[in-house]
């Protein structure tokens, strides 16, 4: 057996659901698709989340991995699972930075662990830096066009 | 020889390892030797200077310091096309240094 | 012009605070250069070969004359008295201090502008038409679309670290006036069979190391689906663009790698998904802003006649002025590049004047031309020697306009980091030379486009004329391209062989000038005699 997948439950430092933390082996994409039991999947930047929306009511957790922070592709692999009707939770994990978790939690993650610890004051700073949103995504946010036009 | 620019973290002038300090003058600048990586990642970490970087450089007829690329001299003066505006604005030859 | 409501403004605002925040997390040491360094980039800061420099957005190249002061301001409180407008229809100052930056994003924020996304791996500022709003073959103004996808794209959560940059184009004329088709995305608005209006979309163009024409991936999305469309384009992008290698990260090469079709298909797909998501703002919305970009209040009953006994005049109206949809007026365009000057330059006085005359001529409005001048876009014909008199006076009457010494040229290695090869001083002798042999007013259009570096910030592929500046063992070395175009009969140029020096480069362009004008036919320009007979009558020329 190879090293567990996943960041341990202790390295989440900012949760933003209610629910009991999920404590579940983590699997790949790759190998989540081809076995049955799992409930916890990790996202690579590389993976194609639209493989896990056949099985989305049996996920309690997807990681979606940010190796380094200028690597994109984990905003669109959440935003697709949020729109895909998943409610589990939704964690970013690896190179992530107080500018960069706005963004985040735009795109529908609700955990975040950091590799490297953020002063939580910024990260406060930071969720509440912008008071409107110009586009609809899957944070709920009604955007502006929406405050506008009713 | 070898020696170490970067910018200044507040301002971005150009600046030049003197062996104690960062100097606008390249006429300043100092031989490194071996020792580029460590004087940059200390300088660095205490923010005396921005993205610093070793070029080559040698010394002219006049033994003073030149970069051996363009770009550094180009860096060293100001822009070519805007003399006044370079660090030497009163010396019209200056522009053959760099080119 | 589109004016900023409460929400739009407290957006600019918070983007001010945040980045004095980040600027002061990176002077205090708690923010490294490496994670500094996209955020300072998303707000138009680079650090370049003598200092930072600001990249300020001109969103769809139109200003009103308080903003055009406010630059003007800037350029004095805290440069060096000028600034460079670019051909992105931006301007950029070249001596800033990080400590200033966020102060001078306050400064611009008092006047409805911003640096947002003027660099960095996002959506960037959208261009468009310099004379949209005004031009008599226009179809309908395209900049309320391109403020439409302005907001869509500004801090997009999705699409802020994308594989690379991406630039977005939107024009509505045939006339293709800003290169549309040299963007990661261009958009046309057109009209269909039943007079619906919609936007065709082209993908995958641009200039840099591979320059490619952007194929049209569908040719008619209703207007209503507008950012739906954009939010598929990008996502797919998004998704599969390149990031192993920042040369092959661009969405031209995903385009051209999967194929026209392939690419087309997986955003059909994507869009099917996203028009179910309501990411696209209501009509309502684009109703709202097209009130700010009605007509001005145009006089009626105007001369459309100049007196045209000053031959300078004349001769500034027949080669500056373009035809206005309005009767009575035109668009008057201010050369940027007076002979041996600076393309693109202008000192804090002469945006002062600018400002000045927009107001006085143009309804209070300019624009910034993707080549590197500055249009008033509505001015009475019976007042265009007044106008002329004022700008002669500053020096900015050059009467240049798209020809040889209208020249686009990058800042080079003069100014910026990653050039290998001074542009400048190669635009200002071939200006000298063709004013001195007085071959210009033979020429005719010739429009001739210089890049310091591969990147080609110049667009020296779409020259009908191009200059491309190397580093060849450490001394500048320039190759020759002819046959690019920028317009709706967009080419790109081929190189001719060899390179040439700074002064040989020079005479290699005289030497391509004087091919022309000996095989040239009744009418042609120089970019149509080139297609007609070809490269090697030129190659003959140049190394025969």
């Amino acid at each position: 057996m190879a090293k567990e997948l996943g960041v341990s439950p202790d390295a989440v430092q900012f949760r933003f659901r209610d629910d009991e933390m999920v404590d579940h082996g983590m699997v790949t994409v790759d190998s989540f698709v081809e076995q049955s039991n799992a409930s916890a999947v990790r996202i690579e930047p590389g993976d194609d989340a639209r493989e896990l929306l056949p099985f989305l009511d049996r996920l309690a957790l997807v990681e979606v991995n940010f190796p380094v922070f200028g690597d994109g592709r984990g905003y669109s692999a959440a935003r697709i699972l949020r729109e895909a009707g998943y409610t589990g939770e939704l964690r970013a994990v690896g190179e992530v930075l107080v500018d960069q978790i706005a963004y985040m939690r735009r795109c529908g993650f609700d955990a975040f662990a950091p590799d490297s610890k953020l002063n939580e004051a910024d990260v406060e700073a930071a969720f509440a830096r912008f008071p409107e949103v110009y586009q609809k995504t899957v944070d709920g946010a009604a955007p502006i066009w929406k405050l506008r036009h009713g | 020889m070898k020696i170490l620019t970067g910018n200044d973290l507040k301002t971005g002038a150009v600046t030049w390892w003197d062996g104690q300090d960062w100097s606008l003058h390249v006429e300043d600048a100092v031989d490194v030797g071996d020792k580029a990586e460590e004087i940059m990642g200390r300088e660095e970490s205490a923010r005396r200077v921005n993205v610093p970087y070793a070029i080559d450089a040698e010394l002219d007829g006049n033994g003073k310091v030149r970069p051996a690329h363009i770009k550094d001299r180009v860096r060293a003066l100001g822009p070519t096309v805007r003399p006044d505006l370079t660090l030497k604005p009163t010396e019209p030859e200056a522009l053959n240094w760099v080119i | 012009m589109y004016k900023y409501d409460q929400y739009d403004q407290a957006m600019v605002d918070a983007r001010v605070e945040e980045f004095r925040d980040q600027t002061r997390r990176r002077l205090d040491g708690s923010l490294a250069e490496e994670h500094f360094r996209p955020l300072r980039l998303m707000n138009g800061l680079y650090l370049q070969l003598h200092a930072y420099m600001l990249r300020v957005a001109v969103p769809y190249g139109t200003l009103n004359s308080d903003q055009m002061h406010a630059l003007a301001d800037i350029a004095e409180k805290y440069d060096r008295g000028y600034g460079h407008f670019t051909t992105r229809q931006n301007i950029q100052y070249n001596w800033i201090k990080l400590e200033d930056a966020p102060d001078i994003l306050a400064d611009l924020a008092k006047v409805e502008m911003h640096a947002i996304q003027t660099s960095g791996n996002c959506i960037r500022n959208i261009s468009s038409d310099h004379f949209a709003g005004a031009a008599a073959d226009e179809l309908v103004d395209p900049r309320p679309y391109a403020e439409i996808l302005r907001q869509w794209s500004s801090f997009h959560p999705e699409f802020s670290y994308l594989p690379r940059k991406f630039k977005i184009c939107v024009i509505a004329s045939d006339t293709d006036r800003a290169a549309m088709r040299l963007h990661d995305i261009g958009i046309q608005i057109v009209k269909n069979d039943a007079g619906e209006l919609g936007a065709a979309f082209y993908v995958g163009g641009g200039m840099g190391r591979t320059p490619i024409i952007a194929p049209c991936i569908n040719e008619f999305v209703p207007l209503d689906q507008l950012v739906t469309y954009s939010e598929a384009c990008l996502r797919v992008y998004n998704r599969y663009g390149r990031r192993d290698n920042k040369y092959k990260a661009r969405i031209k090469i995903l385009v051209h790698e999967l194929g026209k079709e392939e690419y087309t298909r997986q955003v059909e797909e994507e869009f099917a998904h996203m028009l179910e998501q309501g990411v696209e703002p209501p009509l309502a919305e684009l109703e709202r802003i097209k009130t700010y970009f009605q007509d001005p209040d145009f006089k009626t009953g105007l001369t459309d006649r100049a007196d045209r006994s000053d031959p300078d005049f004349a001769l500034w109206i027949d080669r500056n002025c373009h035809k206005h949809k309005a009767p009575g007026y035109v668009s008057a365009t201010i050369s940027l590049k007076p002979v041996g000057g600076i393309p693109g330059d202008a000192s804090v006085e002469q945006m002062h004047l600018m400002a000045n005359l927009a107001k006085e001529y143009s309804f209070d409005e300019c624009r910034v031309t993707h080549a590197q001048n500055i249009v008033l876009p509505h001015v009475e014909i019976g007042r265009l020697h007044e106008l002329w008199t004022k700008l002669e006076e500053a020096g900015l009457g050059t009467p240049n306009l798209d020809r040889i010494d209208d020249i686009i040229a990058c800042p080079g290695l003069d100014y910026c980091s990653l050039a290998n090869a001074r542009s400048i001083p190669v635009a200002q002798k071939i200006s000298e030379r063709f004013a001195a042999n007085g071959k210009a007013d033979e020429l005719g259009q010739l429009k001739l486009k210089i890049s310091g570096c591969i990147n080609a910030c110049g667009h020296h592929h779409a020259g009908h004329i191009g200059i491309l500046g190397v580093d060849r063992k450490g001394v500048e070395n320039y190759q020759l391209l002819l046959g690019g175009s920028e317009a709706e009969d967009t080419s790109l140029g081929k190189i001719t062989g060899p390179g040439f020096s700074e002064d040989g480069i020079v005479d290699a362009v005289e030497k391509a000038a004087d091919v022309y004008l000996a095989h040239r036919e009744d009418g042609e320009r120089f970019l149509d005699t080139y297609r007609r007979i070809g490269m090697d009558p030129f190659k003959e020329a140049l190394y025969g």
